[in-house]
């Protein structure tokens, strides 16, 4: 009896997924492409340019440079304690009223880049903060100067430590740019959205919407797992 | 007139719209912080038993709202679910679903992660001192847990009051949106009234924010560093 319900329940389930319209999924397949394309562009210049800020502000800040370093801090809480959405609504509409007008592209750009480069920071600042004292002192004893103690010892075994708070950020990010389209950029919300609102093919738009998330982050979570593995060099030898 | 765009804030009931906007948010993130952790305990010790497949579909669950964005899941629930079931969710339950459910995946992770952090010959002094199960995790383990987690539940808390800013997207009235309409009302008047409310939501994120990913530093410095 339990049997043959579950079985009935799955042949529900099944018809279900079979009531897709399938043909209405292929037709907005280019759309979902396109979407999915731009989505992962923003998200490629996020990911770079918070990657050089972070890296910027966590030396200021490993390095205690006087000048800079209150506004490094104060830039990181900022960035760190208010929500993506309203630090790209204070760009978008805020400051057009002010003379500086951008569209929106750059606008998610700029505030995907702002969000993650404090969130960059503070991992490449766990990492470098790892980095043993030892470590830097048989560097110095060895004639090695400043900059190339910095390329040769600190950067890498800091960059192998912090890479999987790193990786975890770029999923972050690229999982943040879902909210760019409260700002007008045709990414995939966007697109669902319209979808939905256009044929009432709700499934249909939302299925998609997960299909390309789904083929959006999981190569890259995977990516950054053997990644991970890759450079864990600097465990070793410690 | 170019009086300052400032005084945009001030005018009228503005700022008991806004406070009203803010009671929204405020709302939504506290019930749903508030039974997330609750049942995110349970689903934690639920978590920490030994049946492998209990613990993979617990790992699925979690992962199925890490992998997917938030935002997704709230359009899924809004629209999908709702039509699916053909029934009727306002903005504001369907928010409150989804963060529950999200807090709940997440705080399980945390309560798992510092309940498998505690040194075995806790729980085995317990058992070999008579306590049951229930009692073992009740007076023991739990409470040495509720320490090691706190850092981790205020960042997610935090994390959790960040993110209720999405409920604007799925039509709740939020503090976002009350600005919105404000921005809409006096763009005639005041053409710079976007920044300055705009700016002022920012500054009140941060506000509520700050004290507390404040608070999670400290106590994370002094508990467990």
């Amino acid at each position: 009896m339990f049997n043959r319900v579950c079985q009935n329940d799955r042949g529900v389930k099944l018809m279900n997924l079979m009531k897709l319209n399938w043909q209405f999924i292929k037709d907005s397949l280019p759309l979902y492409r396109e979407a999915a394309w731009i989505t992962l562009k923003l998200a490629f210049w996020g990911i770079l340019i918070s990657l050089i800020i972070g890296l910027v502000s966590s030396l200021i800040l490993y390095f205690k440079v006087k000048a800079v370093r209150n506004i490094i801090q104060v830039y990181i809480e900022i960035s760190r304690n208010t929500p993506l959405i309203i630090q790209l609504f204070f760009l978008y509409f805020g400051l057009t009223k002010l003379g500086i007008t951008l569209s929106e592209n750059a606008c998610a750009i700029i505030g995907l880049s702002f969000l993650g480069g404090s969130y960059m920071a503070e991992s490449f600042r766990s990492g470098l903060e790892a980095v043993s004292k030892t470590q830097i002192e048989s560097g110095l004893s060895i004639g090695l100067s400043k900059i190339q103690l910095v390329r040769y010892v600190i950067l890498p075994q800091a960059f192998s430590i912090s890479i999987p708070s790193i990786g975890a950020n770029c999923i972050f990010l690229l999982k943040e740019t879902s909210i760019v389209g409260a700002i007008a950029v045709v990414d995939l919300m966007n697109v669902t959205k319209d979808l939905i609102g256009m044929y009432y093919q709700t499934s249909e738009a939302l299925f998609m919407l997960v299909a390309a998330y789904l083929i959006m982050i999981l190569p890259l979570s995977l990516l950054l797992t053997w990644l991970e593995r890759k450079v864990r060099y600097a465990e070793f030898g410690n | 007139m170019q009086n300052l765009g400032i005084n945009v804030l001030f005018k009228g009931s503005n700022m008991l719209r806004i406070a009203e906007g803010l009671f929204v948010t405020a709302k939504i993130a506290f019930i749903s912080i508030a039974i997330g952790s609750l049942l995110g305990i349970v689903l934690g010790v639920i978590w920490t038993c030994k049946s492998k497949w209990i613990r993979l579909l617990c790992r699925i669950y979690l992962e199925a709202f890490r992998i997917i964005p938030i935002l997704v899941w709230l359009f899924i629930f809004y629209f999908g679910i709702t039509a699916e079931l053909d029934i009727h969710l306002s903005g504001e339950i369907t928010s409150v679903i989804v963060f529950t459910l999200w807090g709940i995946a997440e705080m399980g992770d945390i309560v798992r992660g510092a309940l498998e952090s505690l040194p075995k010959h806790q729980i085995e002094s317990g058992k070999a001192l008579g306590f049951n199960m229930r009692r073992l995790y009740l007076y023991i383990l739990i409470p040495q847990a509720i320490r090691r987690m706190l850092p981790g539940v205020i960042n997610l808390a935090t994390r959790m009051v960040k993110t209720t800013s999405l409920v604007i997207l799925i039509g709740v009235t939020d503090v976002i949106k009350v600005g919105q309409q404000i921005v809409e009302l006096s763009r005639l008047e005041v053409p710079t009234a976007s920044f300055w409310v705009y700016g002022f939501i920012f500054l009140l994120y941060f506000i509520i924010c700050y004290p507390l990913s404040l608070l999670s530093k400290r106590l994370e410095n002094k508990w467990i560093g």
